[in-house]
């Protein structure tokens, strides 16, 4: 059963870096806002050429 | 306000999607196939190229990494560049991976079918083609990475995080499975041996169904519900609560593929408590999915996209409640090794993965060609194809596993088995494997409209290769005053000691773990033998004919099965088990204990044809066994490959190891001979047919434990004073 601490090396290896990956992420501030990140993905940046169309021809 | 412009490839995203199609196809056929010769075993014949076993593992990797790998892949590279605002780092890596991708799958094309496998299961590939897996997909992560890195978008949107979790712990589990010993171009011996090797095996597949077909899926959920639903996610909250607790909890859960083996019961236990909170952020997901489409349901009447999504997260939630409840003991011991665990597979498999696979293609397709799908009539009909044909699979799978597992189980009044002949139990739910073909056959004729569709539609269209976005540049603080990475790191020394620890833990645990394996396989029953030449051969030809896929090596402790079977399996007895073959399914019976049961010649007789001892069998018959040649020029480098691994075979032994195996085949083929078995409806059998080697090994196979007899005893190596393994 020696090969249970390779994988719980293994396992613990994964769960650190995404343990790191959760403080990285709290602290530049990811999910300070729980809102707003929702719907922006909702809007695609077209280039503006075509958003100023989109604005005058509803039909997109 | 500075504002960058630039490009999506369009094309890399074009061609994963056409690759998807493709191969999705073939592997839904394969499966079709091998699912019709479980109803006529002589369906296509008996060609060993086309055998159940071999193309078993041609079926599961094709649908798995070919059709869903692609999938993911065709979802990351449309949605990735949109929600970091920036085009795929480097179009060159796309290509290396797109290109290396569908490489891979032409090599296991080209090796599962002609018997070159591990037998580890969906990890069947052998040596060479797992280092090209590695580097791919270290491509495919560095490009990933790097487009997230450049991002123009300071947020990362959950699915990214799916993503990002895909990609280390695929890398992690896919390394750590494959540490094997290679004896010739196109063979190796697992590291690890017996149950450390299921151990290992279960914890990479259960984890490549949690991070190969979970969470890159639940990344296109959160990207793809709300985008064909022009609404957002339900709650982003609970989506970061979800992806969190559930890649925490996730990877500690493959035990429960071992319940009742010989793996330490408190592995198992470890197993089941975290399958069971698994049902928690697994539920909070499939939630956050469907109540997004809260006052959209009138769209989902209408759009195809919506309707394969909605059925697609559904399924996901069934799935993830049945996974926790089949991950409890009692549940366990009936639906394990039964057909109930196939239908749970399809339904994750063709509904959860082939459902958001459909939904992406008809939601990207009309998008990357600027035009409009080209039958939403033709994309209902799809949709009712896939869900009837899941239905039609997935429940007579229900249904027969649980009356033959009862059927496995069940004792008459008096205490025998009330059905001790397994065929019984095959025999009584074949119509269940119709029913299954039918199913499967509706799925398939769907996802033929589909493909029909999407190309009629991809037709009305032009490709966008490169489509234009803009989006506000970044301003880098860093801007101006440059510094070098290693020079920023110096400036934190607590992380740059946190590295440097997982650094060396890395290569410690690579440098220390093979010894400390190795020792730990000390045999703890003192007569259990490594295997002789001839068995090493005849094991090789189990593994390649893929009988490990319709038959376990290993006996539950419930008297239902010692009573059928023999004693129970125990952990010592399979230490020289590089790779272990305890197998998932029992189509046919268990063959643990299959050594000394019958006579060479019944074996011979079954192997040439199964219908002549056991009338109405669906084994295919192997009747080439009886006229290919034993592989004897590997034999030495197999010898010295499974001694790199920790089998006691004393040094120099690769030298007479063949006249071992010739005496050993002479001696059995001189026994067949006299019992008249000297040739077989015109067959000679001579001591150099496979058959043979099978043989010695099905004969030596759960003997060990009995202690009276020496494999080698008799052997030219026995009478050169025990020159062949050492004592312990």
């Amino acid at each position: 059963m020696g090969v249970i601490i390779l994988l719980i090396a293994f396992s613990l290896l994964v769960a650190l870096t995404f343990l790191g990956a959760f403080f990285w992420a709290v602290k530049s501030g990811q999910f300070d806002d729980p809102e707003t990140p929702s719907m922006r993905m909702l809007f695609d940046d077209k280039p503006i050429s075509q958003k100023n169309k989109t604005l005058t021809n509803k039909t997109d | 306000m500075a504002v960058d412009t630039f490009h999506y490839d369009n094309k890399i995203v074009r061609n994963f999607g056409i690759a998807a199609m493709a191969f999705g196809i073939i592997g839904f056929l394969v499966g079709l196939i091998i699912a019709l010769k479980l109803i006529y075993p002589d369906f296509l014949g008996f060609i060993p190229e086309l055998s159940y076993g071999r193309l078993r593992p041609l079926h599961t990797n094709a649908v798995i990494f070919a059709f869903a790998g692609n999938a993911i892949f065709y979802g990351v590279y449309y949605s990735l560049p949109r929600l970091c605002k920036a085009p795929m780092w480097s179009s060159t890596l796309s290509q290396i991976h797109f290109w290396g991708w569908q490489f891979i799958i032409l090599s296991a094309v080209l090796t599962l079918p002609f018997g070159i496998t591990t037998s580890k299961e969906y990890a069947e590939l052998e040596w060479p083609i797992d280092i090209a897996i590695t580097i791919i997909w270290v491509i495919f992560g560095i490009n990933m990475i790097m487009t997230i890195l450049k991002r123009r978008e300071k947020h990362l949107y959950v699915a990214i995080w799916f993503y990002i979790a895909t990609f280390v712990t695929v890398a992690v589990l896919h390394v750590v499975n494959s540490f094997e010993v290679p004896a010739t171009m196109l063979k190796s011996y697992s590291l690890y041996a017996g149950v450390q090797d299921a151990l290992v095996q279960w914890w990479y597949g259960h984890n490549a169904v949690a991070f190969f077909l979970t969470t890159p899926f639940l990344g296109i959920m959160y990207y793809f519900i709300p985008k064909a639903a022009n609404r957002p996610i339900f709650s982003y909250r609970l989506s970061i609560v979800h992806f969190w607790s559930l890649i925490f909890i996730y990877i500690w859960a493959g035990p429960h593929h071992l319940l009742y083996t010989s793996l330490p019961g408190w592995a198992q236990a470890l197993g089941t408590v975290f399958s069971l909170m698994l049902i928690a952020p697994s539920w909070g997901g499939m939630l956050n999915g469907l109540l997004t489409l809260r006052g959209a349901w009138d769209k989902v009447r209408e759009d195809p996209v919506l309707k394969f999504l909605v059925v697609g997260v559904t399924a996901y939630g069934m799935v993830t409640f049945e996974g926790p409840m089949l991950s409890i003991a009692n549940v366990n011991a009936i639906a394990h090794y039964s057909d109930y665990i196939i239908g749970h597979v399809h339904n994750g498999a063709l509904l959860w993965n082939g459902g958001l696979t459909f939904a992406m293609l008809y939601y990207i397709t009309p998008k990357i060609y600027k035009t409009k799908l080209h039958s939403v009539k033709l994309a209902n009909i799809h949709f009712w194809f896939a869900t009837m044909g899941a239905i039609f699979y997935v429940i007579p799978m229900y249904w027969g596993g649980i009356t033959q597992s009862l059927m496995w189980k069940q004792f008459t009044a008096e205490g025998f088995l009330q059905y001790p002949n397994f065929l019984e139990t095959v025999v009584q739910i074949i119509p269940m494997y119709a029913l299954r073909a039918f199913g499967g056959s509706l799925f398939i004729v769907g996802a033929l409209f589909g493909v029909y569709n999407i190309w009629k539609t991809a037709m009305s269209g032009t490709l966008v290769a490169d489509e234009e976005a803009q989006a506000p540049a970044v301003i880098d603080p860093t801007d101006g005053h440059e510094e070098k990475w290693h020079r920023r790191l110096e400036g934190r020394p607590l992380k740059f000691t946190v590295l440097v620890l997982v650094v060396i833990l890395i290569g410690g645990i690579v440098e220390y773990m093979p010894t400390a394996l190795i020792d730990s396989n000390i045999p703890t029953i003192e007569s259990v033998k490594p295997y002789t030449p001839l068995e090493v051969a005849g094991r090789d030809i189990y593994i390649a004919e893929g009988c490990n896929n319709c038959h376990s090596q290993m006996i539950r402790p419930f008297r239902s099965e010692t009573e059928r079977y023999g004693e129970y399996s125990k952990a010592g007895e399979f230490v020289y088990d590089h790779p272990h073959l305890w197998g998932s399914k029992r189509t046919g019976p268990d063959l643990h204990r299959i050594g000394g049961k019958y006579p060479d010649s019944w074996h011979l007789r079954h192997m040439y044809d199964p219908n002549s001892t056991s009338p109405g069998s669906i084994m295919p018959a192997y009747t080439w066994l009886l006229k290919k040649d034993t592989d004897v020029e590997s034999i030495p480098n197999k010898i010295n490959a499974l001694r790199a691994v920790g089998v006691p075979y004393v040094e120099g032994y690769e030298k007479i190891a063949v006249r071992d195996f010739k005496a050993q085949a002479e001696r059995i083929a001189d026994g067949l001979r006299e019992n008249g078995f000297g040739e077989v409806e015109g067959i000679e059998i001579n001591s150099e047919k496979e058959i043979i080697a099978l043989i010695a090994y099905l004969q030596r196979l759960g003997t060990d434990i009995s202690g009276n007899n020496d494999p080698f005893s008799g052997l030219p190596s026995d009478s050169r004073m025990g020159a062949n393994v050492k004592e312990n």
